[in-house]
């Protein structure tokens, strides 16, 4: 089951640094097809002007990559149907090999978004708007769920698992080493030949040293250096690494989409549709550092769509739910009785409260009084009355039912379990959990970054 | 017991230590193995070579390049620029600075340069940057000179460790792995010298537990200095220290005919290390030269597979127990009934998951 959106028309990126210099490109192979890879070098890495220089190469190739998706808009309706918006019915997708190339990009934004386009050190206008595209593309990386910008390593080992620990996963090769050895060799073969540098280059983006030393270092020595030979060897250690890329790529496709995946790139094009509004209306590049109140949201934002993403996996793939199930936080179970038509009436008005019994061998480690959802119907809540060992292994759990059950209080067919039902239960909820209310900039306290009082 | 330390190492003269090499010795602590070999100065890259399981430590000449012309900005002009940020972040405003370099690297010359140290230390009165001192720290049960890579400066009544690193800190920010590596490191020099002024009869705690470290900011080579708090590095490194002096007594119990000089020939050098008992884990891949021999050695145990893996099925040794454990077709031990409960369960569950038949 895949858990993140696949573009038909990804744009890849593979970025490679010089050792030593705080983000300072070297090379990069970008492309959104495996057979037309465009590669950038920079002769002088240490000059401000060739970084200048392949910043607005690369800005050729992303910004109108990134601004190509805003031919369709559809209508959103907010604030309950009061109001609508609008969205791109599409949204770019960045891939980069591993977690050190988003790093790379954010930096790299930092570093060019800030730009001036007049005076003494003025840019190509291009830069900057580079810088903020990147700066868009790291912030999105940050929020679980997100799509736009994905780096392989992670998206392989959340789908799939190695015989090798973590360490040995962040690197590329070794990885797809181990889900896709080249024909006729063993994941153990395979995986070796990923990790000698001299055979398989690292995927970046820092370089392998001893490249650095042998073959960079006396093509750099010089004061004009031989581009074409830098570029022939930069192709070299670039090209395995796009190779993976792409294949990985193709492997990810052979998954299923979950369910939830489309939902949470309507919130992916969300994001990219405000992005393209704020570039529109002139708005100003991102902050250095978010503010006090700005950054505390963020991070509440990032926090809830944390909680949301492990949800939603849980509920799309069976498999991820096996490991709450293994804790306990959820188990099968078959409904034995159901009462339908249970009207509760203690209280003002009467509500349609159905009871069900059901019976599982599994571990149970709720307790009365919990809420238990289903994922076949997640808008229902069902309280735990009563938890009762039975004969054996068994346990019975009393049910009560409350939502998506129609208005009337007589439920909709299909929507009250019936007996017989196999069902999986969990503590796991999807409901919607409001952020917590964070006052205007304007209303901050000072010593959290707002305006300083009027006296 | 030095004695048995230079058995192990034979003819060879013991690798000197550094702080990196001393933060290293504490990563992983519960390793035999590596606590014998680096306590005898064995020079372990050279030992991977010969049993032909380089590994692959090299640093890039260019990162080299960089920090090298960094420092030599930094030190330019008896210190200028160095002593301006470090005015800056310790708020001082001492007019004179005097500066000592204790030179450069030569074996021939270390007692000697150690006494200087002490001679400096002792006499330090006004504001003085000391360069290049000479350091000795216990390990082991043997006393070790310190690579002197740093820069102790002494102002206002304190000792503060400088460490000048290369990486850049941009917008106040910086690669959290390497500040936590750098953070280790100032706390190797915090202790030793502690230990030279308590040495001295002064009082320890002049030297200050923050740490200065100065790095270029943001894109430039503009220099910014940070304090970095390492108390909480020098207690984990004292704790790891004293639990390696117990290391001397491991080593003199080692059979006498126990070698690693790394001129004998492979087969005996890798018979040698297979009696001496290691603790592998992936962490070791970016902190012990014998990683690549050690994860071979490992193959097929659970610890390999890293500390999650390894916790999750404590007290299972090797994949090949944990999935005969799954499967039923091995009765564990009783002290392994739950981990085989929870094995057999999770073995359900994956099947009933990926739509197999339950087994
Ligand atoms: S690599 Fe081997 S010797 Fe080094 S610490 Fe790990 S287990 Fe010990």
């Amino acid at each position: 089951m895949r858990h993140l959106h696949l573009h038909e028309r990804p744009l890849v990126l593979v970025p490679y640094t010089m050792a030593g210099e705080p983000n300072a490109p070297l090379a990069a192979m970008v492309g959104t097809a495996e057979d037309d890879p465009r590669l950038l070098v920079v002769a002088q890495p240490r000059n401000r002007d060739d970084r200048f220089a392949f910043a607005a190469r690369l800005a050729e190739v992303l910004v109108p990559y990134a601004d190509s998706f805003t031919a369709v808009a559809e209508p959103v309706a907010v604030d309950r149907g009061r109001d609508v918006r609008c969205r791109f019915t599409d949204a770019p997708q960045l891939w980069v090999p591993n977690p050190g190339g988003v790093d790379f990009l954010r930096l790299f934004g930092r570093s060019t978004r800030f730009r001036t386009t007049e005076g003494e050190y003025a840019v190509p206008a291009s830069v900057p708007l580079l810088g903020r595209w990147l700066t868009f593309f790291a912030n999105s990386a940050e929020v679980p769920g997100s799509s736009l910008l994905l780096n392989a390593v992670q998206a392989l080992t959340s789908h799939w698992v190695t015989g090798q620990s973590s360490a040995e996963d962040a690197q590329l090769a070794a990885l797809m080493g181990w889900l896709a050895p080249p024909p006729g060799m063993s994941v153990f073969a395979a995986a070796a030949r990923a990790e000698d540098p001299a055979v398989t280059p690292p995927a970046g983006p820092a370089t392998d040293p001893s490249f650095d030393n042998h073959v960079l270092a006396p093509l750099l020595s010089v004061a004009e250096p031989d581009v074409a030979a830098l570029t022939e060897v930069l192709r070299g250690q670039l090209l395995p690494t796009w190779t993976l890329m792409w294949r990985a790529l193709g492997l990810l496709r052979t998954l299923p989409p979950g369910s939830r995946v489309a939902g949470r790139w309507d919130g992916d094009r969300d994001a990219y549709s405000a992005f393209v509004q704020h570039l529109a209306d002139g708005g100003p590049p991102q902050p250095r550092r978010d503010g006090a109140v700005a950054a505390a949201a963020r991070l509440s934002r990032l926090e809830n769509a944390a909680a949301r993403y492990a949800v939603q996996r849980a509920f799309d793939d069976p498999l991820v739910m096996a490991e709450y199930r293994l804790a306990g936080a959820a188990f099968t179970a078959e409904v034995t009785l159901a009462k339908a038509d249970r009207i509760d009436d203690t209280g003002k008005r009467p509500v349609l409260r159905p009871r069900i019994m059901v019976v599982t061998t599994e571990p149970v480690r709720v307790a009365p009084g919990a809420a238990l959802t289903s994922p076949a119907r997640p808008a229902q809540k069902a309280t735990v009355i009563s938890v009762t060992a039975a004969d054996g292994p068994k346990t019975e759990v009393l049910l009560e039912l409350s939502g998506g059950m129609g208005r009337k209080l007589v439920a909709e067919p299909g929507s009250v379990p019936e007996v017989g039902e196999r069902l999986l239960l969990t503590t796991l909820s999807e409901a919607y959990r409001p952020g917590a209310a964070f006052p205007e900039p304007d209303r901050t306290p000072w010593t959290h970054g707002g305006p300083p009082g009027p006296d | 017991m030095t004695a048995a330390f230079d058995r192990l190492r034979g003819g060879v003269p013991a690798k000197r230590h550094n702080a990196r090499t001393i933060a290293a010795l504490t990563a992983n602590p519960g390793c035999t193995r590596r606590a014998v070999l680096d306590a005898a100065g064995i020079d372990k890259p050279r030992l991977a070579e010969r049993i032909g399981f380089p590994g692959n430590f090299g640093q890039s000449r260019f990162a080299l390049a960089r920090g090298n012309g960094f420092e030599a900005m930094l030190k330019a002009d008896g210190c200028a620029l160095l002593l301006s940020v470090l005015r800056d972040v310790l708020h001082l405003d001492e007019p004179a600075v005097s500066y000592d370099d204790l030179g450069e690297d030569d074996d021939a010359t270390l007692g000697a340069r150690h006494g200087r140290t002490r001679d400096l230390l002792a006499a330090a009165a006004g504001a003085a940057l000391i360069d290049h001192p000479l350091l000795t720290l216990q390990v082991a049960g043997r006393s070790v000179f310190l690579e002197p890579d740093l820069i102790a400066f002494h102002a206002g009544g304190r000792l503060h460790v400088v460490e000048i690193k290369s990486f850049a800190i941009v917008d106040g920010q910086a690669d959290s792995a390497k500040v936590s590596a750098a953070a280790v490191q100032a706390a190797v020099y915090v202790l030793a010298l502690r230990r030279l002024l308590a040495d001295l009869g002064h009082d320890p705690a002049l030297v200050s537990h923050d740490a200065v470290l100065v790095c270029p900011r943001d894109f430039s080579l503009q220099p910014t200095a940070v304090l970095v708090d390492v108390r909480k590095q020098l207690s984990t490194l004292k704790r790891q220290l004293a639990r390696l002096a117990s290391v001397s007594e491991l080593a003199a119990a080692l059979p006498d005919d126990l070698s690693f000089d790394t001129a004998l020939p492979p087969e005996t050098l890798t018979a040698a290390l297979a009696r001496v008992g290691a603790k592998y884990a992936p962490e070791c891949l970016s902190a012990c030269e014998l990683a690549a021999f050690c994860r071979h050695e490992a193959t097929g145990t659970t610890a390999a597979l890293g500390r999650p893996v390894r916790d999750a099925l404590g007290g299972v040794d090797t994949v090949a127990e944990a999935l005969a454990l799954a499967a039923g077709t091995a009765t564990p031990p009783e002290e392994l009934a739950e981990a085989a409960a929870l094995l057999q369960a999770a073995a359900r569950l994956r099947a009933e998951a990926v739509g197999a038949a339950t087994p």
